[in-house]
Order: structure tokens, then sequence, then C-alpha cells
């Protein structure tokens, strides 16, 4: 008799280990599960909700749910699809997420997960708030129109360059990304291109300056394939440059 | 060379028609005409609520971001705002030369795009004119009545767009809003697979485009002295001419010719522009009036396009295209051709010169090459210009340290020409429609004459029939006699009691 411990995510056994969340066990068997904020090589952070799943009757986010034996998760159902719709339709309209001239449309995260979850329409009216561009340093520019608030980027900065460049400002729906230097500016930091911060933003907030739209149509991260089966943005970064 | 129906004597005592800036556009025009008690013109105005803004709202933008996002101006012509914006990108990343298969995939991209859009506005929006008259029922003088009539007309007509499509499809990636052209280069060349799809019908292709050519000439001599009369004006025109004279719609410098065929200008660097064209504005229009600059704004506005393009260039590099540009001249007597109506002549040998263009760039081994990018120093300033399908387009960007636009300057094709499409509706007001009571055919030349420029504007041409278009009549005492209005959907309806 097997001691494998599993749940099942939409009717499908899915093994788990200790210490999984619902995420970790269910992209490790395959299943996706959308989701923005979440990035396997960082600790989870659970605030986009894109990942929300139905856990016996509650909704949680399954990047931070630990895994539990002989639960039922549901991940596919229209309830749930419909509900991360309506997050990511505030996404869109809370920023300026202009996808016809994006350099990232094709291979953004996003994008993509829209795609997935047969988002037609942003639906809400929108924001259209006023924000720059910062593209004071030579290598690296950051478009805040675009940023999700994923904080992939703080994360990455902080616990993997150990430089702790990014951080978030604000609360509530004033929350923005900040660059911690005394202007305010990326260029008055230490950053590099080099950077894993520079490697994980899953839109087209954080990208390489003098350059884009360099993969033609059709040849794209996402051109082909849908997000379940490509995976994420920061799996591919490099193969995308 | 401006005419006295501009602006009437008395324009405070007439009754202004004021339509409230429609946001922008394609497809909002409007003409005002003023008449006296005895119905003489006194005046008569194009109006094209031309405001897109893109010009303020780049500004902060990254410049590599403008060949994708300064298309979006269209949704007709996008690869030449396409191309234009990457020509001033190339300037800004200090690309001397491209690679000779960038240069000639965007060439591609180009033809492609010409022949497209030539065929949108012969076939479909304008044969309908040329076909069954200006004055023919309106439920016939349509698309669907040249289906009916004349099948095989409509079919290759329908066939040459879908092919220029398909050279822009897979040139940029998508036939409408692609990303081919990058700073520096392109992003993909054509593949095998991609070139033998294109050579498979480019014969018939150029096949089609010769039957084009001798269809509208068969249309034009039928009632010759017509249509050598209809709308004409005496005009500057402007273009861009390769170094040796050819004609080229990618790039060359700045030829000017006055209407009598003297030259103004020639083989100017076009990022000396400025030195050369002014914008005018006037109180009444939002579009603004270029003029050449050493001629002044009465006598200084030209015409841009393919009426320009032919009778500027010295030759066609194609040999069919170049025969036909000879038939084409003998027509001026040795002085430019300036019959507004021979825009659709001149725009159809375009249509062949560009089929038998696309065949060559397709039997070039340059065109399935690798490389793809090459870039220098940056610049602060970059200019680019092309010929569109609808005459010369200008984009000027400024950008800082830090890669971001500080300034942007766009002269779109249609802008060049605002000037002559106004003394081209007021010579057909004064000698067509004066002392009229106005009904549908007179509404519908004034179209014609809008049309033969294909302004882009682009519903009002690209979009027959749909164009809002409003004719006031109003006697010297302010009062108006009589209104009507074309509705987006086509009806038309006299709107005073």
């Amino acid at each position: 008799m097997s001691t494998e411990k599993s749940f099942k995510l939409d009717g499908k056994t899915i093994p788990f280990e200790d210490g999984d969340t619902i995420m970790d066990a269910a992209l490790r068997a395959g299943e996706y599960i959308p989701h923005l904020c979440h990035n396997p090589e960082f600790t989870p952070h659970g605030s986009c909700r894109v990942c929300i799943v139905d856990v016996n009757g509650r909704q949680v986010s399954a990047c931070t749910q630990p895994a539990t034996e002989n639960s039922e998760v549901i991940n596919s159902s229209e309830q749930i699809m419909s509900q991360r719709r309506s997050l990511l339709q505030m996404l869109f309209v809370e920023g300026n997420h202009v996808c016809p001239a994006c350099e990232k449309s094709g291979a953004c995260q996003l994008q993509a997960v829209a795609y997935y979850t047969k988002m037609l329409s942003p639906h809400f009216t929108h924001f259209f708030p006023q924000r720059t561009v910062d593209a004071s340093h030579p290598d690296t520019a950051i478009d805040f129109n675009r940023c999700i608030l994923c904080e992939l980027c703080v994360r990455a900065s902080r616990d993997f360059d150990q430089k702790n460049i990014f951080a978030i400002d604000g609360r509530g729906i004033r929350s923005h990304l900040v660059i911690n230097s005394p202007s305010g500016e990326l260029g008055d930091t230490d950053f590099s291109a080099e950077d894993k911060a520079a490697h994980v933003c899953p839109v087209g907030a954080i990208l390489p300056k003098h350059k884009g739209y360099e993969r033609p149509i059709g040849d794209r991260l996402y051109d082909r394939k849908p997000i379940s089966v490509v995976g994420d943005v920061a799996a591919h970064e490099f193969d995308q440059e | 060379m401006s005419t006295s129906l501009e602006t009437a004597e008395n324009p405070d005592q007439l009754e202004r028609i004021v339509i409230e800036p429609l946001t922008r556009v394609e497809g909002h025009g409007k003409v005002t005409l003023l008449q006296d008690e005895n119905k003489h013109i006194k005046q008569a105005r194009l109006h094209i609520v031309e405001f897109r803004g893109f010009e303020k709202f780049i500004q902060g933008r990254p410049y590599w971001e403008t060949p994708v996002l300064v298309q979006r101006l269209c949704g007709i012509c996008p690869v030449s705002h396409h191309l234009a914006a990457a020509k001033a990108t190339d300037m800004l990343v200090g690309t001397p030369q491209l690679t000779p298969t960038a240069e000639k995939i965007r060439r591609l991209m180009h033809y492609g795009q010409t022949l497209q859009s030539h065929a949108l506005h012969f076939f479909h929006l304008c044969s309908p004119d040329l076909l069954f008259g200006f004055d023919d029922e309106v439920r016939h003088r349509n698309i669907v009545g040249v289906i009916e009539d004349h099948p095989e007309i409509a079919k290759q007509g329908v066939l040459l767009r879908k092919y220029g499509q398909e050279v822009i499809r897979l040139t940029a990636g998508k036939r409408v809003h692609g990303t081919g052209a990058i700073p520096g280069g392109v992003n993909k060349s054509l593949n095998q697979q991609e070139l033998d799809y294109l050579l498979k019908d480019i014969d018939q292709i150029i096949s089609w485009s010769i039957d084009a050519v001798a269809l509208i000439k068969r249309i034009f001599f039928e009632q010759l002295d017509y249509h050598l009369a209809f709308a004409t004006i005496d005009s500057n025109m402007l273009s861009l001419i390769g170094s040796d004279g050819a004609f080229d719609i990618y790039h060359g410098g700045l030829r000017a010719k006055d209407p009598d065929g003297n030259t103004v200008f020639d083989h100017v660097d076009y990022t000396d522009y400025t030195d050369y064209i002014m914008e005018g504005v006037k109180n009444w229009s939002y579009m603004k009036f270029p003029f050449i600059k050493s001629l002044g704004a009465d006598n200084g506005w030209y015409r841009v396009g393919p009426l320009a393009r032919v009778n500027n260039c010295d030759f066609f590099t194609t040999p069919l295209a170049e025969k036909e540009r000879k038939e084409f001249s003998e027509m001026g007597n040795g002085k430019p051709v300036n019959s507004s109506l021979a825009f659709h002549w001149a725009r159809l040998i375009e249509l062949l010169y560009c089929a038998e263009a696309i065949k060559e760039l397709l039997h070039d081994p340059d065109i399935t090459g690798s490389e793809l990018l090459n870039k220098g120093e940056m610049n602060s300033c970059g200019i680019g210009v092309i010929e569109a399908p609808r005459g010369t387009l200008f984009h000027h960007y400024e950008i800082d340290d830090d890669g971001l636009i500080t300034k942007a300057n766009l002269i779109v094709s249609t802008t060049n020409n605002n000037q002559a499409m106004n003394e081209s509706i007021r010579q057909v007001a004064s000698h067509y429609l004066d002392g009229n009571q106005l009904n549908e055919p007179l509404l519908n030349q004034i179209e014609v004459a809008i049309r033969a420029y294909d302004p882009c504007l682009s519903c009002a041409t690209h979009a027959m029939g749909k164009m809002p278009l409003e004719i006031s009549l109003v006697d010297e005492n302010n009062q108006l006699v009589d209104r009507l209005e074309k509705r987006a959907s086509g009806r038309i309806e006299r709107t005073f009691d």
C-alpha cells in the first residue's frame, strides 16, 4: 500500500510532499494553476490572488496554501475562472497596459494569463494613471505604467541580489513600486542588467533598453502555445533575449 | 495660386456650421459651402477634424517603441508610419546603412503595402464612380454594383489587395500593425517556404496590374476633356526621388516642381526638411497647411501622392511601369499633368510598379539573408521620410540622454494635400455646383474630387459612402436655405425644412 500523500485537483490525484504548497505539487505534476506573483525561486507571496483555488469550500491562494491529505481542490470551475478574470480585469484597468504597442506583447504573462482565462475585455473603467518611464539607468528601463505589484523584482533584489533596490510604497489603491535611491531613479542605484531582478518581471515593466520587438510575431513565447503549456516568462527569460 | 473661395468677404454675416471636433478621425470630413441669394458660391471649405495627439502623448516614451506605437495612427496604411518611424529610429541608433537584407525586406513590405492600398482605393472605393458615372443611382454606385456588373474586375481588385496583404504579413508578422521594422533593421527575412508562396502568384498579380492600368486609361480617354477638367488645379508637386531621378517610394531626396514643371528644389536631404517646408495654420481648420518656404504660403502649397510622384520622377526602374509613365507624361504636353482625376491613373501605374518591384525582390538572394541589424553611435535627432501610398510622410523625433522622446513632429500625407483638396473642391463647387439646387449627385461630385486624393481621413474614402458629409446653403442674410447631410450609414437627408 502506497504511503504517498495526495490531494485531488479537479478530480485528478496529485501527490505531494510535506511542506509543499498546492502550487508546488500541481506544477510538479504538470498541472497549471494560473498565477502572476508566484515564482518557484522565491518565497510565496500570495498577493496577486490569481492562483485562487477552492479547497473543501474555502477559497485560498494556491501558492501559499499548504497541500493537505485528501483535500478536494477545484482549479478550473467557471466560478474560479470568473473570479480570476475579474482580478485580471482590475489589474488591466489599474495600470496602462497598452498591449498593441508594448514590446512585451506576445511574451507577457499578464496577457497570456488573460488569454488563458478567456478574458475578452477590461470590463471596468480604466484609471488611466499618470505614470512615467524611468530610463535613467544605461541598460534597463522601468515603465511604471505596466507594473502589477507582483513584487518579484522586490524579492529578487532583496533575497537574491542582496541589493534591496525595489520596494512597494503606499497602501491599498495607492500602492506603487519605488526605487531605493536618493533621487528615486534607477540610475542612482547599483542595479545591473545582470541582476536577478532584471529577469523576473512577468510583464513589460522592467525591460532592456534600446531594443524591442526583435522577436518576430509568430516566434514569441506565447504565440504558438498557451501559458499552461509554455510556463512562466521567468522560466524562459534568457530564451527570449 | 489660391482661389478666392477660401473665405467669403462677409463671413461674419453668414451662418457658420460648426461640428465639435470628433475624436479624430479616420473618417470625419465636412464641407461647407456659402452661397449668395443667386446661389453663387462664395466660400467652400473642406474641414478635416484631424487630431490624434500622437506627437504629444509619445513624449516620454522610449524611442524604440515608435515604429510599432506610432503606426497605430492608421489602420489603412500603418506600414507607412511603421517604416517612416523605423527610418527615424535608424538615425537615432546611428545606422549608417541598413544591411542589404534589411533594406530589401523593408522595401518588399512597403511595395506590398502600396499595392494593397492602391488596389483597395481604386477597386473598392473609386471604381463605382468611374465605371458607372458620378450621377449613377446611389444604390448601384458601390462595390456591390461592381461585383454584379463587372465580377471579373471586382475579383481582381480583391485578390490584388489580398496579395499585398500577404506580403505585409510575411514581412511584418501581421497584415495590420506588424512589427517587422525595428531600429537599425528588421526582425525577420523570408524563408524559402514564404518565398515560394509569394512567387507562386506574382506573375498573375503583374498581369492583373497591367489590366488595371488599361482599365483606367480606357475610362479616362472615354471622356477625356471632362476628366482633364474636373477638379483640376495648378499646383506644385512634392515627392521623394532617387539619387538618379528614379521613382522611389522608400528612400531618396526631396524634389519639388512648380505647375509648369520647373524645378523648385531637387535632391534635398530630407533631414533638412524644415529649411524647405513650413506648416501654416488657419483659424477655420484643425489641420495644418504645409507649403514650400521659398514660395510662401499663398503660392507654395503643393500636392503629394501618386500624381506628384509620377510627374516628378525621371523614370521608373521597371519596364512596364516606365512604358506607362511615358504615355501618362504625354498628357501634360511638356508640363506636369495637373488633372486631379489623373491621380487614379498615376496610382495604378504605381500599382504596376509595385507588382514588378516585388517580383524583382523575390528573385533577389538577399531577401532570405540573415544579416538583419546594423547599429552605430546614438544620435539625439531622428528624421524619417517615406512615400506613403497617399504621399510624402515625415516623422521627426528628438530624444534625451536616456532615450526618451522629448519632441515629435509628424507631417502626414493628407496634411500635405490639405490646401490642394480644398482648391479642388472649390473648383468643383464653382464649375459644377454654382447656381444649382443641391442634390445627391452634386454632393457626390465633391466626394469624387476629395476621393481622387485618397486622403487618410481614412474612413472618408476608405469607407466609401460612409463619410459624414454636410453641405449647407446659406443666403447673404445669414439664413440657411438648404442643407444636406450624409450620415455615416450612407443615408442622405435633407435636414432643412
